[in-house]
């Protein structure tokens, strides 16, 4: 036993080698881009409207668009790659796309696995979707039933904790709302700003998202983690910040009828240019 | 003592590596998770394996029966299930045959199906693997001599005598090895049980993964580990089993 002990420190302890050493820049996958001519972006393939998939199949959404927008300034192609919240982390973290742009929150926890870099460009917050039928009006109304979810998603462990809901948690968005369609459950705790584009699809009508939303929480792209304050992670905040000087999002959030957000106001006014 | 040794190692171990911090072992909650997941998966393992053997061995028996409705009822289950991927099974049944269930409703509102999701995984998954045992068994039964059913006939034995009393035992030694491959496979696919939501091991884990974004290569390693482990156990049961059931001068 304590030789299997004095192993494995040993080997954390050249695992906190490799990582400190890692500090340096390579701008290897920068320069992977570069010279393969490619940028390939993680995107969601079930999240309407910031990334699902047309008619024809392609991929298509809010956060496509912002991936073709940094392939454009790059210089190079873009190839988009559909991730799932449960992997894209991994997808990053094992080089299989270059950069992720899939309705990430920002979490303290995740920020030490990839590379996340500000400004942030969007947020949203936490809440369900319900039948109207049930009225609800409180998030403790929650308490010891069965409420669908979506694996990954960060506030299921919160609803869970907080107000005591039993949170069944699906691999995809479809199956979990299937489910809620089915009445398996009495809610679909989501994002609230995918909750809203679904009842503003038509296909909800006797749902409603009748709780005050909570744990509003800015969205994350990322990029590798060693490449966080190399050439990638810098050149990724500067798109972050032009996107919401010139209005980019916000034409953006038009362009794929999304309910406009105070947030992406806000910051337009904050890295707003003094000279007019 | 040793326990807060281990745990206080681990936590020293995730404070210096940020991705490997095996959370289940110093913290009560991901603890329960993992133990629990562990418990569903061998509850639906054991279950399935049971439900799936005597599918097997009854559905063996009614290939050889005289109606030849019952033979093709076992014919049409066996393309059924042997022919549909698990994971589409489950899909279908959780959430199509779902709907034709009866429920209860606790509120006015849910509507809560009589057949969980643990019990469709448990029909599913039992139905998928025993379609297999059919045939396995059939293999076994066809390998046994035909003038030894005929001399059982001749001393007055009944057909279900016969099968019961002579060819079963005969089949059932001739099929081991197969039958444990199957069941080594039911095993593994109870993880498929996860696109419904069976709380099992991979759910557990993957569920703390997200959580957990630090404890991702840990539970990873975990599963692999877990699963070598589990199948290990059904590996060494089932050669036990067939050194057991040896006759001398009968098979390999």
């Amino acid at each position: 036993m304590r030789k299997a002990i004095s192993l494995l420190s040993a080997t954390a302890m050249t695992l906190t080698a490799t990582s400190a050493f890692a500090e340096q820049c390579t701008n290897e996958v920068w320069n992977k881009v570069m010279s393969r001519d490619k940028l390939v972006v993680g995107v969601k393939a079930d999240y309407k409207p910031w990334g699902f998939r047309d008619e024809s199949g392609n991929l298509v959404g809010m956060e496509i668009d912002m991936a073709q927008s940094v392939a454009d300034a790059m210089g190079v192609e873009l190839e988009t790659v559909a991730v799932q919240s449960s992997n894209r982390m991994q997808f990053l973290e094992q080089g299989k796309i270059d950069l992720m742009i899939a309705t990430m929150s920002d979490r303290p926890d995740r920020r030490e696995i990839v590379g996340i870099v500000g400004p942030n460009y969007y947020t949203s917050g936490t809440n369900i979707l319900a039948p109207k039928a049930l009225k609800f009006a409180d998030w403790e109304q929650l308490r010891d039933r069965p409420v669908c979810g979506k694996q990954g998603a960060f506030y299921n462990k919160i609803v869970e904790e907080r107000y005591g809901a039993k949170v069944v948690a699906f691999g995809g968005n479809a199956e979990a709302k299937q489910a809620l369609r089915d009445k398996k459950c009495i809610a679909f705790v989501y994002d609230d700003s995918s909750i809203v584009a679904d009842l503003s699809s038509g296909n909800w009508e006797a749902f409603e998202m009748p709780l005050k939303t909570e744990d509003d929480n800015p969205w994350a792209l990322a990029v590798p983690k060693a490449e966080q304050n190399c050439v990638f992670g810098n050149f990724m905040s500067g798109m972050q910040y032009n996107w919401h000087r010139d209005g980019t999002l916000i034409e953006l959030e038009k362009k794929w009828g999304i309910q406009p957000t105070a947030y992406l106001q806000s910051q337009k006014e904050r890295f707003a240019d003094w000279i007019k | 003592m040793i326990i807060e040794a281990i745990q206080e190692f681990f936590r020293e171990v995730a404070v210096n590596n940020p991705t490997w911090n095996f959370i289940f072992f110093y913290e009560a909650t991901q603890w329960n998770k993992v133990v629990g997941g562990l418990w569903m998966t061998i509850q639906l393992s054991v279950v399935c394996v049971l439900f799936s053997l005597v599918i097997g061995v009854v559905g063996a028996g009614l290939q050889g029966a005289r109606s030849a409705v019952l033979r093709a009822v076992v014919a049409g289950y066996i393309q059924f299930f042997r022919n549909t991927p698990p994971f589409v099974q489950l899909l279908f049944f959780y959430f199509a045959l779902g709907q034709f269930t009866p429920t209860y409703s606790p509120d006015g509102w849910l509507e809560i199906p009589i057949i969980s999701n643990v019990g469709w995984a448990i029909i599913s998954l039992s139905f998928f693997a025993g379609a297999f045992n059919v045939e396995i068994f059939r293999a076994g039964v066809e390998a046994v001599p035909k003038s030894t059913q005929e001399a059982a006939e001749s001393l007055g034995y009944t057909r279900l005598q016969i099968y019961g009393h002579i060819v079963f035992p005969l089949a059932l030694r001739v099929s081991i090895p197969a039958l444990n491959n199957n069941l080594v496979n039911l095993v593994k696919t109870t993880t498929q049980a996860f696109v419904i939501a069976v709380p099992e091991l991979l759910y557990q884990s993957v569920t703390i993964w997200n959580d957990y974004p630090s404890a991702q290569y840990p539970m990873m390693t975990f599963l692999f580990f877990a699963y070598l482990a589990l199948v290990g156990v059904v590996v060494v049961g089932m050669n036990n089993w067939e050194r057991a059931m040896r006759i001398p001068g009968y098979g390999g």
